[in-house]
């Protein structure tokens, strides 16, 4: 304040950059800065039990992130969640707040597994491209129809989607243990097994399949999407405000569908993978709350489709880390369970510090 | 100290790496002396090692292991059928230093633990329940399971003595062949009674919804059934929903008579300890496990709850004779002439499923007598 | 050890259905009433499958540790309570959005609930007591049928004790004020955040003697299944009774009786496809759902502060 400088000269060049990467930084510091409150609180509770807090975060670091395998373990958990988590994200951007994207992943993987049962001969890229089709246009569908109620009756979406899980995973025992249940799958329902045209590989030189790849993809490309594009414009005003969108004569109805049917296509695929690349057959195991969790990761992305990738790697850290925690410190796997509900309250809380902490204010408008 | 001060970096770096390995390894077993036989055994467990059912008779089983000399256990409860029971395995193999495995869950078995156990060929990975087929399965790969059928149909036979009204109840999880021997030697061991018994079975679609279990208890009870046994992961909702509408309990996976002594008349039990010590012993000998293994009440896999105070003395004969009988090895439950309830004829006149019979093992029906269907 | 009696047959559907409202729908009822009032008061809690899970945990150890079930439910409400505050406390900081906010703490409370209950998955802990409303029939069937618990009967007075309360008292005037216009009750000189911290924590109790319905009644233990979404679902049923406490009772009751269906059928011989018979239940709220929605953007009924009828 006191060197107030001049329009034009270096100096305040300067403090415009300065004042930039404070605002910037803000997006960054805060959050951390609630995650690692969070992580203390966490360690005041392992205290209170009677526990380490050191040694429980040295084998997290240990088991999640210590090691090529470490590494490895965390990744593997992270593909799954990153399509699951865009199923909330996408549809959040638009104000909607959809918790059912397990409906979606376990109706993408059957509708895979259902695929590649019927259609076993089709030959290299048809297979797997019809696979991603079939399991797009499920978890697609059924999401979408949740916009769609929304829209049309103005259903609540949240409380829609989590009825419509409950049926899409009613729907998948039916479809695994009924008709399409392979009589080979004895003990455990499935669906017939995938041919070998139809699996999906891991990544050369890291021991975790494609799925993460493709769920990197997707995030970015959402992403371009959302900041990039018209449509993730007009996506954005909808989800600021919807009576000044529809002022503008925006089309509301068909963003919020078209946005729901493609968070449900990435749910649906998320299936998809887990049926191509990690089951080899559909069956019960797909709903495995891989969809809950990606409802978690979405808010504390706070739906910002890159966001979701450190977030979706913390969290598959933590539960890569549990298996650890439970043998040599002999705790109950729950454990994680309570490190995540108090870092997700911490993170939660933080948002209340956002434009009051005077530092990242632009210097002169104090 | 002066020592110390002036070793090398490369040196403590060493040593840190070397002390490192060393606890990895495990050297937390400060009886483990010089080069004697010490083996690093991991269980896991798909749900509460404490569940009065499948996973705590899986637990007890592997507890029994801690009292055999350089044996060290490690454990994880509630991994899902994913990804995540094949990185869980892995974890235990880098940095507990496994080397047998006992993965317990069915829906470990393909994909995961036959995806994992090629990349280990030095590593032993043992399944219960698992078909396991020479050629098709890798050789470090072994399954083993317990003739439960026979327990449940010396429970029928205890059941069939207690039923006035002639009708019992099966609480089922999911229609697949382990379940369906289970809920057929049920009725069976009642028929052998009273061949107008009839059984009703309710499937619960999940092996571990306690409001569901609750739910098909009451509806069976409502429907007549006086006897009731299950199989699901956890009976304890089973045993004490029936035991509240004063019917008689038969167990499952492990002793439920603490919950209902006065009700309860018998049960089938897992019998893991033995099992698991055996295998144990073999490997620290330096000796291998069978790929296949399997054993009923003879060979100990399983036993019989003690009878409940409320079985009569005949009841009580004809469930020793029938043990007896079973004891002697090559039982069947399964013998012709015999129908489904659909009626197909499952066994013809004169030909027999012994309990060894591996057909059993993909059993797909409901006999003539269990009012139910299996899809 | 039962009196013969002549089959029930078919007619055994409906009973089963009775009796199964009134020993499912008692978490729903509770759960429901509770979503209700911190509703009225303009706030959502999505965390109450959390708080009853919490509950549950809460009420079945303090019954094991004190050999009485009523002060289990006792602890079940006090835990539910301050989960309710907690809730309650983080919504009234800038910025922090409610519905984020409930899933977190459905995360912490599921997680402190398991992490904490282990110890009393294998204890037996003393039943709650059950009033023999059929004595005077002959048939066990109808006498297990009404049965009826006596946490259930709280829950209906509640209900009518809650309906009256907003109609005509003082409170239940400020707390719809509250939920309706924040600029109305300031206008009435309400203490605005006191309310609706009261009413949550009020909510978060309520839940919490839900799940210790579930723990000390039916199905009576505690253990890690044992809430199976009836934390969520009531917050689904109180949008289609739209907030009205004795429409929560008839929705209450009709999921819980929907929920008997799937094994009643069974019992009758109708297996076949019965995974879609348990689906049932939630088919029909959907249903119900999407035919008492208005496409018109407020619904009728909804608290106006409300952040999911906004």
């Amino acid at each position: 304040m006191t060197a107030a400088a001049v329009p034009g000269t270096p100096d305040a060049a300067f403090d415009r950059s300065l004042a930039a990467a404070r605002r910037h930084g803000e997006a960054v510091i805060v959050p951390l800065g609630a995650l690692v409150a969070g992580l203390l609180a966490f360690a005041l509770f392992l205290g209170i039990v009677g526990r380490s807090p050191a040694e429980f975060y040295g084998l997290v670091y240990q088991a999640a992130y210590g090691s090529t395998f470490a590494w490895e373990n965390t990744l593997a958990r992270t593909a799954p969640l990153l399509l699951a988590a865009l199923c909330t994200a996408l549809p959040a951007r638009l104000g909607m707040i959809m918790i059912g994207g397990e409906g979606a992943i376990v109706l993408g993987g059957v509708a895979a597994g259902i695929f590649a049962m019927l259609y076993p001969a089709l030959p290299g890229v048809l297979g797997i491209g019809g696979m991603v089709a079939v399991a797009a246009l499920a978890g697609g569908t059924w999401i979408g129809t949740i916009g769609f109620l929304r829209h049309l009756r103005g259903v609540n979406e949240t409380i829609a989607s989590l009825l419509m899980a409950y049926v899409a995973i009613a729907l998948m025992n039916h479809l695994v243990e009924g008709p399409f249940r392979d009589a080979a799958s004895l003990n455990k329902p499935s669906t017939a097994p995938l041919s070998d045209g139809f699996r999906i590989g891991t990544i050369p030189g890291l021991d975790v399949h494609w799925g993460l790849a493709i769920g990197i993809a997707a995030c970015v490309l959402c992403w371009v999407l959302l900041e990039r594009t018209t449509w993730g414009f007009a996506a954005r005003i909808v989800g600021g405000n919807v009576r000044a969108a529809q002022v503008q004569g925006l089309p509301v109805g068909r963003l919020m569908v078209g946005f729901s049917v493609l968070g449900g296509a990435c749910a649906g695929i998320a299936g998809m993978i887990e049926v191509a690349a990690v089951h080899g057959a559909a069956n019960a195991s797909l709903a495995a709350g891989y969809g809950y969790t990606g409802i978690l990761i979405a808010f504390l992305a706070r739906h910002h489709m890159l966001a979701i990738l450190p977030v979706a790697t913390l969290l598959a850290g933590f539960e890569a880390a549990s298996g650890l925690v439970q043998r040599r410190m002999d705790l109950p796997d729950a454990t994680v369970l309570v490190l995540q509900g108090m870092v997700f309250v911490a993170l939660l809380a933080g948002e209340a510090l956002h434009g009051r902490l005077a530092w990242f204010r632009a210097p002169g408008r104090q | 100290m002066y020592r110390k001060r002036n070793r090398s970096r490369r040196d403590v770096l060493k040593a840190t790496a070397g002390m490192a390995a060393v606890a990895t390894a495990g050297t937390l077993m400060p009886w483990q002396v010089g080069r004697a036989a010490s083996l690093t055994v991991g269980f896991i467990y798909v749900g509460p090692k404490d569940d009065y059912g499948y996973n705590q008779a899986h637990a007890e089983g592997a507890a029994a292991l801690r009292s055999i000399e350089g044996v060290t256990l490690v454990e994880e409860e509630n991994v899902s059928e994913t990804v995540d029971v094949q990185k869980s395995m892995e974890s235990m193999i880098n940095f507990d230093g496994v080397t047998l495995l006992f993965p317990t869950s069915f829906g470990y078995f393909d994909p995961h633990i036959l995806a994992l156990a090629p990349g280990y060929p030095d590593l032993r990975f043992q399944h219960c329940g698992g078909l396991w087929t020479a050629g098709q399965h890798p050789t470090n790969v072994g399954s083993y399971f317990g003739y439960i059928g026979m327990g449940q149909y010396l429970n029928g036979i205890v059941a069939g003595h207690a039923t006035t009204s002639g009708k019992i109840g099966f609480v089922a999880a999911k229609p697949i062949p382990q379940v369906l021997l289970n809920v057929n030697s049920f009725l069976l061991g009642a028929r052998s009674v009273d061949s107008s018994i009839t059984c009703q079975v309710i499937f619960t679609g999940e092996w571990s919804m306690p409001v569901k279990e609750a739910e098909a208890t009451n509806a069976l009870i409502d429907q007549g059934a006086d006897v009731v046994t299950c199989h699901v992961d956890g009976p304890k909702v089973v045993m004490e929903t029936a035991a509240g509408r004063g019917a008689w309990l038969c167990g499952y996976h492990a002793n439920q008579a603490p919950l209902a002594p006065a009700q309860y008349l018998t049960g089938a039990e897992w019998n893991w300890a033995k099992v698991y010590q055996d295998m144990v012993a073999a490997t620290l000998a330096g000796g291998t496990i069978d790929n296949f293994v399997r054993g009923g009440l003879a060979e100990g896999f399983i036993k019989m709850s003690p009878l409940g105070p409320a079985v009569s003395e005949t009841a009580r004969n004809h469930f020793e004779v029938a043990r007896a009988e079973i004891m002697q090895g090559g039982f069947a439950v399964i013998r012709g002439p015999l129908k489904d309830n659909r009626g197909n004829v499952v066994a013809a006149d004169g030909q027999s499923f012994a309990e060894t019979d591996v057909a059993l093992e993909r059993m797909d029906y409901l006999v003539e007598g269990v009012i139910g269907s299996t899809s | 050890m039962m009196p013969a009696e002549p089959d029930l047959g078919l007619w055994g559907v409906p009973l089963a259905i009775l009796g199964g409202a009134i020993r499912v729908s008692t978490p729903f009822l509770f759960v429901s009433l509770g979503e209700c009032l911190t509703e009225r008061a303009g706030r959502v809690n999505l965390g109450l499958e959390g708080t009853l899970v919490l509950g549950a945990m809460t009420g079945y150890g303090a019954a094991c540790e004190s050999g009485s079930p009523w002060l289990g439910v006792g602890a079940a409400a006090l835990a539910g309570a301050l989960f309710g505050a907690l809730h309650g406390i983080l919504c009234r900081l800038p910025r922090v959005n409610d519905i984020a906010t409930g899933i977190a703490l459905m995360l912490l409370g599921i997680g402190l609930a398991f992490f904490l209950g282990k110890p009393f998955i294998q204890p037996v802990a003393p039943d709650l007591p059950a009033i023999p409303f059929g004595w005077w029939s002959e048939s066990p069937r109808v006498r297990a049928a009404l049965n009826v618990n006596v946490l259930f009967l709280m829950g209906c007075g509640l209900a009518v004790a809650l309906a009256w309360m907003f109609r005509a008292t003082r409170v239940g005037l400020t707390i719809r004020v509250v939920g309706d216009s924040s600029d109305a009750a300031r206008a009435m000189g309400a203490r605005l955040h006191t309310v609706r911290l009261l009413a949550t924590a009020a909510g978060g109790a309520l839940a919490g003697v839900g799940g210790a319905y579930l723990s000390l009644y039916y199905p009576g233990s505690w253990n890690e299944g044992i809430a199976s979404g009836q934390g969520l679902m009531a917050v689904a049923l109180v949008i289609f009774a739209r907030w009205h406490p004795l429409r929560c009772l008839g929705a209450a009751l009709l999921f819980g009786g929907a929920g008997a269906l799937g094994p009643a059928l069974q019992a009758v011989g109708l297996t076949q496809g019965y995974h879609l018979f348990y689906a049932a239940p939630y088919v029909l709220t959907l249903g119900l759902l999407v035919a008492t929605s208005s496409p018109a953007r407020a619904l009728a009924g909804a608290p106006g502060e409300l952040s999911i009828s906004r």
